[in-house]
């Protein structure tokens, strides 16, 4: 019996309460086992993506009960690559959060932060709808401690209008899998395909009621306008590393987008036709362009890169709605992208706000102020798509695959056009953090020499350094996502995989 | 050597002077300019079989799922613009050794410098579009550094901010046509596309793809109306203004125009854009270059003029203007530069770059004097120099080109473009070094050393050799350079400097006396010419750039003013309107269930449910009565659950109230007795009309449910038939919780354990600042009642304590089998535990609590974890479950399970969890000083008594 599938989200599940039991009061403990969990973490799903690349599909039944009246977690090319890219991510948050001494600024950080990455690993992992709203409600409050991880009034109140918005969510998405149970008599996702594909033609408007929510609990998740006020506040106010972490959140609900609205509601079921493209890709659109005029708009810095995330889920939503095999393609490689270059640019945030502040203000030059505008040139360059990092990759490729959509030239026209403003106001932001400082006619006072913190750094470099290895080596990333997003597309094989009936 | 290693060498050699910069200003620069002269070489290997007429190539794929590989070329015109690009690159090198202070950090600059290079090579190498997008891109982000190199001037930060702006818009307009041109094509390889000029020409998307790739160019190139970034980017130290605004960057567009030649001019929309804008541009820049009065600013301008100048050329789309075009690119690079290092020469032996401040040089710096003399009249037009011969190509070509049907048109305005580019030369020379000598320059000029002049002078050098020998020195680079080009046989030409008397000659000579009389003008018109109102670049370009920062700011904090009631409107109104379209798009039959009778019960139920929920809203600024109406409430949807035949979610139900609602009211003894006004009439109405809404969609939703049957058979009647052969129990739901849904239950614990964590943490964050004191001096809203210990209640929570925690375990137990199980029993134990904290006190009772319910959270969801984990040994999945039945003397046959186990677990976490809870809750209000040393306030006198006793 292989258990490796259950690993990413039974380790953390064990380390947490671990950590909360008999470490509480040990902060150098809890650092040494929350980044050896970490490590492990990274390990395990590397080697499942290895035994996901030839495209079997896995399925792992728990308490041994056969699907779907048991729940399974199932391991396809996508579930792996979201599994180490939430390893990875988490490794080096992890790396800064303990560089920066964030997680001494109040309790239970590494325990949160543990409950955190199990919550998303299962997520990814899970082949229940129901177990599925499990997931999200543990990533959710796991995401609320850690948001208000430190304290502090403001924090503290943008935390309420996060978990408010997300629990208004959450509800929602009881709302649906009741519709959907009560109509199809399932949760089980590859079993929900099956019994969705056949439904009767003239009974479809309570499934096509539940799959809509479905799909709205998953667009608040990724932040689609106009269900995205839950995240400039709540992002620019948690603790930055936090906000890095979060990087992948949005990509939750990406992924369960990606995966629910391929399996079970594709583009080819009758019963759920015209649903989502339709209102999903101008909404996308609408994303990109408000994500980028933030970027011009913010005052802040944090809020500024809270933006610049949700521009991006733009983008890749662009790429999601479209829903052929090359969009997804696109959209794949363009959440690994996506992910990484925002969440640099968050660590980045706390290494400038820790130095002089938040507001996009002149203020003193800061120690390590070559560095870090090294850093920050290097992760706006990904951030607004330009060469020669992978921002520019995805972004060719997500217009390359729009070419034969009806909306091509709205789509083009945006993604072009919000470039242009967040290459504006980057600039802006860079000149005034890194070049302001040293105006002659200033006289600000030259920095404190300060001992830079070496593991914040090594996080951020660990980032900038995966942003590259994903534009070198492109080639191969866009086969391993290209093989994904076929597999997406051969739904038959996840059914007769989880179902577990005989391949012909 | 490889294509490879020559565009890769600038990039790698950029991290070196960086580092040996330490090692001293020579090393770092001797460093630097090895690396360009090892790509030089390696060019220089490649250059024989170029000039043999073949093509070098390198190919590797790089993202070939996306066509983007890099696959480079090196043909004629590769080569004549690398060589540039590498050669130039290297005097400015040596230049800027010399021109560099020691305050400037000169480690920084020439990696950003090496960058640059690399990306310009990058370009004029790719054989595939996309590739040169890159590069072309990463031009635009190096410039922006080098521009930007002085960061503590104001000038330079903008003129870098601009330049990035204005080159990097078009490069996203070229990155559109670019892709666009790959669609047509089918591939973006430039070999490929270069040979399909028929079908991108019959193509809709031609004119589209056009001008979006015309777009790049112009601003690159700084072609009117994107001219104004070039003279701001001025604020660069000379040695980029050299590399960058003479040779370089701003040729790229002309490369693009050169490189695509073959297969996107030769149509009226390509003569019409390109050699209009050229045309307008050479005019304007060189007008405006005649009043500037900045050194390099005039350059600037007259840069501007020369680039529009060429792009004419190449817009007039006949082979023989494209030869010149080439041949204009080499002579305009060796002479622009070599002025641009003659003004920064005089900027640095006068400290000035003001005409005005300036004049009667030539006897103090007799060497610039020389070079700056030679390169302004090479300018001008002056034979025997470079930039006579192709200027006269130029107005050859010019003489005999019709536009809109006009002949005189372009040849007049062509004259007078030369006319003014010859009085502004002039002016370089006369203003700068002619005339009487002055007193009050700013500092005493001086020749620099000759490595300032050695680079110039080079240049010159080389522009009067190209003058008289233009066929030995350039005419085969001329040659295969314009072959490639145009793509085809080259049309007769000679390159040289005699051809008789035409039309070019005279219009030259027109030029030349039109020059010096404007010189001799010069005065007045410069008045005239300050006087005249006109646009000016910057002034509009900030504008609209702080407009359009203004409207940013204003729309994004506008629509995201932190209202949370604003956004769950939106969210509200959202979900309902994609709601109804769902709903309306789909197909419904007719319900096929019929309504049952409602009992009285269910009548009296309802009733009450729906009085309750409009007290609340009547009553809901009231807190304490809310809550307790919203208890009600929980209450009966307790009791429907239990009408409903679901008796163990209404035990969950009804502790869960309980627990909440004791949570709450801990909550509400900190918060004033009522709710501040915050809803004006109108948002009250909105939230009216969503909320009634909302109601009625979801009661219809619930009802239409109801009303029919499954349309598929639900997994559960496989839950019910396994319930006890395969888990073991007779009570499915708690089959389900434990078993076959374990895993939710798992989860689920896991919240609520989180949920009590992070409470705690934010009450320990919350009390570590002021709060507290805030707290405990808060003036409350009723007066306290002074009996804060009862001693009926303090005794009845203490005998019921026991039988609470029976009642806990017999539910536990029972679970299995009979309505009850492991979550329910953990709140029943929590209320037990929680009585003695209301009646006794919260000293007394944490006095007495041994375990910390941290440690009890953890427990339970380890144990939990680790019974899941006991079925590997078995070879099982997680959570498999495994029972038996046990026979012991005295007693009846029972059961034991791992779901059990896992129970406990369950029971474990909730307890923990519910009652860290509400300890941390608590704590707000906890005051050291007045808790007593004894639960029950039997007399409250007793206390002073001992203390008056110990006296």
């Amino acid at each position: 019996m292989n258990h490796w599938i259950i690993l990413p989200i039974v380790l953390p599940a064990v380390l947490a309460p671990f950590i909360i039991m008999v470490l509480r009061h040990h902060l150098d403990l809890q650092r040494i086992f929350s980044i050896a969990g970490t490590l492990a973490l990274v390990a395990v799903t590397l080697g499942l993506m290895g035994s996901a690349l030839g495209g079997d599909i896995q399925v792992y039944e728990l308490g041994d009960w056969p699907a779907p009246f048991g729940i399974v977690l199932v391991l396809d090319r996508l579930s792996a690559m979201m599994i180490v890219l939430t390893a990875l991510l988490g490794l080096a948050v992890l790396l800064h959060a303990i560089g920066s001494g964030w997680d001494k600024r109040g309790w239970h950080f590494h325990a949160l932060f543990q409950f955190q990455l199990m919550g998303i690993m299962g997520a990814f992992l899970t082949g229940d709808a129901f177990n599925l709203f499990v997931f999200f409600e543990v990533l959710l409050i796991a995401s609320y401690g850690l948001m208000i991880h430190g304290g502090g009034a403001v924090r503290l109140q943008a935390g309420v209008q996060y978990v408010g918005y997300n629990l208004l969510g959450s509800t929602m998405f009881l709302f649906a899998l009741g519709i959907l149970y009560n109509v199809t008599g399932t949760l089980n996702m590859a079993d929900l395909a099956v019994r969705v594909a056949d439904f009767p033609a003239q009974d479809t408007a309570l499934l096509r009621i539940g799959a809509i929510l479905l799909l709205l609990v998953f667009a608040i998740k990724a932040a689609v306008l106009p269900l995205h006020f839950w995240l400039p506040a709540s992002y620019a106010n948690a603790p930055a590393p936090v906000a890095a972490l979060f990087a992948i959140m949005t990509k939750v609900g990406a992924y369960a987008i990606l995966r629910m609205y391929t399996l079970v509601f594709g583009p080819d079921v009758a019963a759920s036709a015209g649903l989502v493209t339709p209102w999903l890709m101008p909404a996308a659109v609408l994303t990109l362009a408000v994500g980028m005029i933030g970027i011009l708009g913010s005052r802040q810095l944090a809020r500024m890169v809270a933006f610049a995330a949700i521009g991006s889920m733009g983008t890749l939503l662009i790429a999601i709605s479209m829903f052929t095999p090359e969009a997804t393609t696109a959209a794949l490689y363009y959440i690994i992208h996506s992910t990484f270059a925002t969440a640099l640019l968050f660590l980045i945030v706390d290494l400038v706000t820790e130095r002089r502040g938040d507001q996009l203000k002149v203020n003193m030059p800061m120690p390590q102020s070559g560095l870090i505008a090294c850093l920050f040139f290097a992760g706006a360059i990904a951030m607004a798509g330009m060469p020669p990092l992978s921002g520019f990759v995805g972004k060719l490729l997500v217009m390359n695959a729009s070419w034969d959509s009806p909306l091509v030239l709205l789509i083009w026209a945006t993604i072009l056009v919000t470039s242009f403003i967040a290459i504006v106001g980057l600039a802006r932001a860079g000149s005034i953090l890194f070049w302001k400082p040293f105006d002659a006619t200033l006289t600000l006072e030259a920095p404190e020499p300060s001992k830079p913190a070496i593991l914040s750094f090594v996080a951020c470099f660990a980032l900038l350094a995966m942003l590259i290895a994903l534009t070198v080596f492109a080639g191969p990333v866009l086969d391993y996502v290209g093989a994904t997003s076929e597999q997406l597309f051969a739904t038959q094989d996840y059914i007769d995989a989880v179902l577990n009936r005989d391949i012909p | 050597m490889s294509l490879f290693l020559i565009a890769a060498l600038p990039f790698l050699g950029a991290l070196l002077p960086g580092l040996l910069i330490r090692a001293g200003r020579d090393a770092c620069a001797i460093v630097t300019g090895s690396v360009t002269l090892l790509a030089l070489i390696g060019l220089g290997v490649n250059a024989p079989a170029v000039l043999r007429g073949e093509i070098v190539t390198a190919r590797i794929d790089w993202i070939p799922g996306l066509g983007l590989n890099a696959n480079f070329f090196l043909d004629g015109l590769g080569l004549l613009f690398a060589g540039m690009i590498l050669g130039i690159g290297l005097l400015v090198i040596i230049y800027a050794r010399y021109y560099l202070s020691r305050n400037d950090a000169m480690g920084r600059f020439y990696t950003f410098l090496l960058l640059f290079q690399g990306a310009m090579v990058g370009i004029v190498l790719s054989d595939n579009v996309l590739m040169l997008l890159v590069f072309w891109e990463l031009t635009s982000l190096s410039s922006f550094l080098l521009i930007g190199y002085w960061n503590h001037l104001p000038e330079g930060r903008q003129g870098a901010r601009m330049a990035l702006a204005v080159t990097g818009a078009g490069g996203l307009a070229l990155i559109g046509g670019m892709l666009m041109l790959g669609n047509i094509v089918g591939s973006y390889d430039l070999s490929v596309i270069l040979e399909s000029k028929d079908v991108i020409q019959s193509s809709p998307l031609y004119l589209p793809a056009l001008i979006l790739i015309l777009l790049g160019c112009f601003t690159k190139s700084a072609q009117f109306p994107f001219h104004f970034w070039l003279p701001h980017a001025m604020a660069a130290p000379t040695p980029v203004s050299a590399y960058l605004h003479s040779a370089t960057m701003v040729k790229a567009g002309l490369f693009l125009m050169a490189r695509m030649w073959p297969v996107l001019s030769g149509t009226e929309a390509w003569f019409y854009i390109v050699a209009t804008t050229g045309l307008i541009t050479m005019v304007v820049g060189a007008v405006i270059a005649l009043f500037k009065d900045d050194l390099k600013g005039l350059l600037a301008f007259s840069t501007v003029s020369h680039l529009g100048l060429i792009t004419m050329l190449l817009g007039f789309g006949t082979p023989i203007a494209a030869v010149a075009a080439v041949f204009h690119i080499i002579n305009h690079a060796t002479f622009k530069a070599a002025l641009f290092m003659t003004a920064g020469i005089i900027d640095h032996g006068a400290h000035t770059r003001d005409i005005k401040r300036l004049g009667g040089l030539r006897t103090l710096m007799p060497v610039t004097f020389v070079i700056a003399t030679v390169a302004s009249l090479s300018m001008a037009g002056i034979p025997p120099l470079n930039g006579f011969l192709s200027k006269e190509m130029m107005l050859e070509e010019a003489a005999h080109t019709v536009w809109a049907g006009s002949h005189w048109l372009l040849p007049v305005l062509a004259c007078l473009g030369a006319l003014f580019s010859a009085a502004y030369s002039f002016r370089y020379i006369s203003h700068v070094f002619l005339g009487p000598k002055r007193e009050d320059y700013p500092a005493t000029p001086h020749d620099p050393g000759i490595g300032m002049w050695i680079a110039p002078g080079l240049l010159v050098v080389l522009a009067i050799l190209i003058g008289l020998f233009p066929k030995t020195i350039v005419g085969t680079l001329v040659a295969i350079a314009s072959g490639s080009v145009i793509g085809g046989d080259l049309p007769y030409y000679s390159l040289k400097l005699w051809h008789g008397v035409n039309p070019a000659l005279i219009m030259s000579g027109i030029a030349v006396a039109g020059g010096l009389v404007l010189l001799w003008l010069h005065g007045s018109l410069d008045k005239l010419w300050n006087a005249l109102p006109r646009p000016e670049a910057k002034r509009i370009f900030d504008i609209v750039i702080s407009g359009l920062t203004t409207l940013a700011r204003f729309f994004t904090e506008r629509t995201h003013n932190g209202s949370f009631a604003r956004y769950a409107a939106i969210f509200f109104v959202f979900v309902f309107g994609l709601g109804y379209y769902a709903y309306q798009s789909g197909t419904m039959v007719a319900a096929d269930r019929t309504m049952l009778d409602a009992s009285p019960v269910a009548i009296a139920g309802w009733v009450c449910l729906i009085v309750s929920t409009l007290c609340v809203v009547t009553f809901h600024r009231n807190r304490l009565l809310a809550l307790v109406l919203i208890g009600v409430t929980g209450l009966i949807v307790s009791m429907s659950f239990n009408y409903l035949s679901a008796p163990d979610l209404a035990l969950t139900q009804i502790s869960v109230e309980a627990v909440t609602i004791i949570l709450l009211l801990l909550a509400l003894n900190l918060m004033p007795k009522e709710t501040p006004v915050e809803l004006r009439s109108g948002r009250k109405l909105r939230d009216a009309v969503l909320s009634i809404g909302g109601g009625l969609g979801v009661g219809a939703l619930i009802y239409a449910m109801m009303m029919r049957d499954l349309v598929q058979p639900s997994i559960s009647e496989f839950h019910i038939a396994n319930s006890y052969s395969g888990g073991g129990g007779t009570n499915v739901v708690n089959v389900i919780l434990v078993d076959f849904r374990g895993f939710d239950t798992f989860g689920e614990i896991i919240v609520l354990g989180i949920a009590a964590i992070v409470i705690y943490a934010l009450t320990e964050s919350i009390l570590s600042t002021g709060i507290r004191g805030q707290l405990l001096n808060r003036k409350p809203d009723f007066p306290i009642a002074g009996d804060a210990h009862p001693m009926m209640m303090v005794v009845a929570t203490r005998v019921m304590m026991p039988i609470a925690l029976m009642v806990a375990a017999y539910i536990f137990f029972r679970g299995h089998n009979l309505p009850g199980g492991g979550f329910i029993a953990g709140l029943i134990a929590a209320i037990a535990l929680i009585m003695q904290y209301m009646a006794s006190g919260f000293s007394w009772a944490s006095a007495r609590q041994r375990f910390p319910y941290h440690g009890i959270i953890g427990a339970g969801v380890l144990v939990a974890a680790l019974t899941g984990m006991g079925a590997w040994l078995n070879e099982m999945p997680f959570l498999t479950s495994a029972f038996s039945y046990v026979y012991l003397p005295g007693l009846h046959k029972f059961e034991l399970a791992t779901a059990a186990l896992f129970d406990l677990g369950v029971f474990l976490a909730v307890f923990g969890a519910v009652l860290l809870a509400l300890e941390s809750l608590s704590r707000y209000a906890w005051q050291p000083d007045d808790a007593t040393e004894h639960a029950m306030d039997i007399n409250p006198a007793r206390d002073t008594a001992v203390v008056e006793e110990g006296k």
